[in-house]
């Protein structure tokens, strides 16, 4: 049941990545493309969470550990410069 | 006790991190965190501001129990609204005025607007006395305006001071 | 029987965690509205992300290696971190809107 229910959570989250990555391509602001990197970020972090329960392996927790670090420092760090001109005030 | 350990939230925080990366309760990882625990708050100390007193534990425990519950129907409701035709959607600003005043408070308030999902928490004006709220789907916005006043900062005013 | 109802929780959870997230995605491809599409992201932290994490919890906790705790920690970090991202994202908007309403303006 749970590997169907992973199955399940893994497709709709590749779909869930198929439309931020849409976003990403269409825009139409760089705002919209730093959103959609955002999302991007967030759906593989939870894609690598379900994947670690479905392989039953705990390795790919670290790799989502790594993701959500990253990710937050990038997208703020986008935001900013999109808002001063500049990352460090 | 202040000597050694004059921040001693921070320290917990600091071991409980520590176990949960290596994700673990090993005796040696006990001793190891917690003498990370002890050491790094006493060399960046300088650089900390002061933490506030916090009271109300009690409080706090239910307004964690509000906000998750909370998260839970909102959840439902925006999924309801995504699904539906995007012309049914009012969107709108809505300015929320602030009586919390500590700066902790507010960025605990705005987190917690952005986290319940249908508002976005967007800005804080320049004296701080006022959020900005964007509501993806808002009828009354007075009734808005209230429900986060007594919800969540009525409880944070408790918490912070 | 307690094996059966917990590994039925965890299924729920896990299609729970895919579902949100890509009705966040559904929000954020489809409005036409940059403030709008914000909301998409932050539903997807919350309760996506969410149900995912308390999924793996419970199944690496019954694992029969010990409790599994650290997805709390991604939990905690997402919760700190992502309205800070969403507000500085919709402060850079509001910014830029300021200025092309000058430029229009002027």
């Amino acid at each position: 049941m749970i590997e169907v229910a992973a199955n399940l959570a893994i497709g709709m989250l590749a779909l869930a990545m198929l439309l931020a990555a849409f976003r990403l391509w269409r825009g139409p602001d760089v705002l919209d493309r730093v959103l959609a990197l955002d999302t991007l970020y967030i759906d593989a972090l939870a894609l690598l969470v379900v994947l670690g329960v479905r392989m039953n392996d705990a390795v790919y927790f670290e790799a989502a550990l790594l993701i959500g670090l990253l990710g937050f420092v990038g997208t703020v760090a986008l935001a900013r410069y999109l808002l001063r001109g500049d990352i460090i005030d | 006790m202040n000597r050694l350990l004059p921040w001693p939230l921070l320290s917990l925080v600091l071991w409980l991190t520590w176990l949960g990366l290596n994700n673990t309760v090993h005796p040696a990882h006990l001793a190891l965190g917690a003498g990370i625990a002890v050491l790094l708050p006493l060399a960046i100390g300088r650089f900390l501001p002061e933490l506030p007193r916090l009271g109300h534990p009690l409080v706090m425990l239910r307004l964690l129990v509000t906000v998750l519950g909370d998260i839970v129907v909102a959840n439902l409701q925006v999924a309801r609204r995504i699904l539906g035709p995007e012309s049914a959607l009012k969107s709108a600003f809505v300015l929320v005025p602030l009586d919390l005043r500590h700066p902790l408070g507010i960025a605990t308030l705005a987190g917690i607007v952005t986290l319940t999902p249908g508002t976005v928490s967007a800005d804080l004006s320049d004296d701080g006395g006022s959020l900005l709220v964007h509501a993806l789907h808002v009828d009354d916005e007075a009734r808005l305006v209230r429900t986060i006043k007594q919800r969540y900062e009525a409880p944070l005013r408790a918490i912070f001071p | 029987m307690l094996g059966t109802l917990l590994d039925f929780v965890i299924a729920a959870m896990l299609v729970t965690g895919g579902a949100f997230a890509l009705l966040g995605s559904i929000g954020l491809a489809k409005f036409g509205d940059f403030y709008r599409r914000l909301h998409g992201p932050t539903k997807a932290t919350t309760l996506g992300v969410g149900s995912a994490l308390i999924a793996s919890a419970l199944w690496f906790s019954t694992r029969g290696a010990g409790v599994s705790l650290h997805e709390l920690l991604i939990t905690l970090f997402l919760v700190l971190t992502a309205p800070v991202s969403a507000q500085q994202l919709a402060r850079a908007a509001r910014r830029r809107d300021a200025t092309a309403r000058q430029d229009d303006a002027g």
